[in-house]
């Protein structure tokens, strides 16, 4: 709650509209070889700061592009994107970005992985290396901390991604399909962890997810989108408690209206098709 | 007994990082020269069965002498002069070791320019094919007539030889890089130095070490048909004389000694493999360790 929180306020304050994120009228167009493909069209969103975010919505459907247009990998075809009021024109810095696969460098031990963040900022090596150790425990790493990548497992793996992305405490949290990869168990407790991490740091946390589960138990507000081309078909806020015990939010019938009311629009989308 | 196995077998088979296993990690230098001995000794036991047979066939009297001569008279020409011997060896492996050298430098550096540059990469590819498939035999002549009788020319076709692979492992090397690991380096602010240094040179590292092994083989034979062209000293100018004298024990000789070179400059290279990569070929079986 300290950092991350303060960054934001800071920047908000300095441009006057709060926003973290601000999305006005994106489209995003690909050109290939036989004809152009429209990505995304028409979506406009507003995030304020701390939030949980998550985006769900077929495959294909530009989640991933909505993503990337905020950490400014890639640029609209139209439209604009602001991070913290500011146009985004290039890749950002003050984000944290963590892909479905862990991308983790397989020469390096966990705890070298999560130090190249640091190694390409040029941070200080003490403050960095207290900054891992701290992370290392919040997240359960603890004993791996020299492992290589392939002795780890897939939940394992991601518990280093999610280090790194955390590791110079980015105002904005990009999560890309993060927990696709693992076994439903681990899924679960990876998503309980995940709810923990974001209530004790603050970060602004914007999640991609084929699970509406997933989406649920984790965000304030949930983004559902059409097929391609992707657009907004409905923003559900989740009434649910700041503190959800995994187990309750299952059962709690608010879960039960978001996930359903979410199940209904993708299948509409879907059957429309 | 038989349960108690099985589950022992499945533990050790279970994915590692289910277990705490970051203390048995097979990794360091001692243990890759470890696992190096280990697999050396099966070839080591197939080359004293081949020189066991060639003793036989030669002590049964099966082919003549001056065809195939014993492998006691080999050695008793190589032990009568030591001195004609060594000279010759050292001027192909300097020959050989300076090409390869020269291949890696040039080799990585054009790799590394065509990866950064599609431009470079498709109008050096064409020749970079061309300078490939044209037969080295065929133009160390012309080397010799540019560069004269002495060392030179046949660096420079030891160069040629070695210097394809290492080109082509390095590029393929550089390009197998998870592009979300580019992407990643991106949101981090890394520049296109760091990203190179940090994450494409030891992403290619597995394939550049492959394309070496290639090339350290293909060295020798460039330095040995440089010195078939033109030469008056080192292995390929002592098989010459050897042949055309009928002297098969000094051939024989001069042949083993070759060989011996490049696997010497292979074995050199898988070591340092070994050495470098300790967290690529801990991953790999023992079986598939090792081409020797």
């Amino acid at each position: 709650m300290t950092v991350g929180n303060t960054t934001t306020q800071r920047s908000a304050d300095a441009t006057g509209t709060g926003a973290t994120v601000e999305i006005d009228e994106v489209a995003v167009r690909f050109r290939t070889k036989k004809k152009d493909v429209t990505a995304l069209r028409d979506v406009s969103l507003r995030i304020e700061p701390g939030e949980f975010v998550a985006i769900v919505g077929a495959s294909g459907c530009g989640k991933s592009t909505l993503l990337k247009l905020v950490s400014g990998l890639l640029r609209p075809s139209s439209g604009q994107v602001r991070l913290h009021g500011e146009d985004v024109r290039g890749p950002r810095r003050d984000i944290g970005y963590i892909f479905q696969r862990a991308a983790l460098l397989e020469w390096r031990t966990a705890r070298r992985n999560i130090l190249l963040q640091a190694e390409m900022r040029g941070m200080p090596k003490a403050q960095a290396r207290q900054r891992v150790d701290e992370l290392i425990a919040m997240t359960g790493l603890t004993g791996f901390e020299d492992a290589y990548p392939n002795e780890l497992s897939g939940g394992m793996q991601q518990r280093v991604a999610l280090c790194r992305a955390l590791l110079h405490r980015p105002p904005v949290l990009l999560m890309d399909e993060p927990f696709g990869a693992l076994d439903a168990l681990t899924r679960e407790q990876m998503n309980v962890e995940l709810r923990r991490i974001w209530r004790e740091t603050g970060t602004t946390v914007l999640l991609v997810t084929h699970s509406i589960a997933e989406a649920v138990y984790l965000a304030n507000r949930v983004i559902v989108m059409t097929p391609r081309p992707g657009t907004v078909a409905e923003v559900i806020d989740v009434d649910l408690p700041v503190e959800r015990d995994y187990g309750q939010t299952m059962s709690a019938p608010e879960f039960a209206r978001a996930t359903g009311r979410i199940r209904d629009l993708l299948g509409a989308t879907t059957t429309a098709e | 007994m038989a349960a108690q196995s099985t589950i022992e077998q499945r533990e050790r088979t279970a994915p590692a990082g289910a277990t705490a296993s970051a203390t048995r990690r097979p990794g360091g230098a001692g243990a890759g020269l470890l696992r190096f001995a280990r697999n050396t000794w099966r070839p080591a036991a197939v080359l004293v069965a081949i020189l066991l047979v060639w003793w036989m066939v030669t002590a049964a009297d099966l082919v003549k002498p001056y065809l195939v001569p014993s492998p006691g008279t080999t050695l008793d020409v190589v032990l009568a002069q030591p001195g004609y011997f060594a000279h010759h060896t050292w001027i192909t492996t300097y020959e050989t070791v300076l090409g390869f050298a020269i291949a890696i430098v040039v080799g990585v550096l054009s790799a590394v320019v065509m990866v950064y540059s599609p431009t470079v990469e498709k109008s050096l590819y064409p020749l970079l094919l061309f300078a490939q498939v044209i037969p080295k035999i065929a133009i160390a002549p012309l080397f010799i007539v540019w560069l004269g009788f002495g060392l030179s020319p046949k660096v420079v076709v030891a160069v040629l030889m070695a210097f394809f692979p290492i080109v082509i492992s390095t590029v393929t090397g550089m390009k197998s890089i998870d592009p979300e690991m580019l992407q990643l380096s991106a949101t981090m602010g890394a520049g296109p130095a760091q990203t190179f240094r940090k994450i494409r040179f030891p992403a290619a590292l597995p394939h550049l070490f492959a394309g070496l092994k290639v090339a350290a083989t293909m060295a020798v034979t460039g330095a040995v048909v440089g010195e078939f062209v033109g030469a008056n000293e080192g292995l390929g100018y002592v098989i010459l004389q050897a042949n055309g004298n009928l002297d098969t024990p000094t051939l024989f000789a001069g042949l083993i000694i070759m060989s011996l070179l490049g696997v010497v400059l292979f074995v050199v290279v898988e070591l340092l493999e070994y050495l470098v990569l300790p967290w690529h070929a801990s991953r790999r079986t023992d079986s598939a360790t090792t081409t020797l």
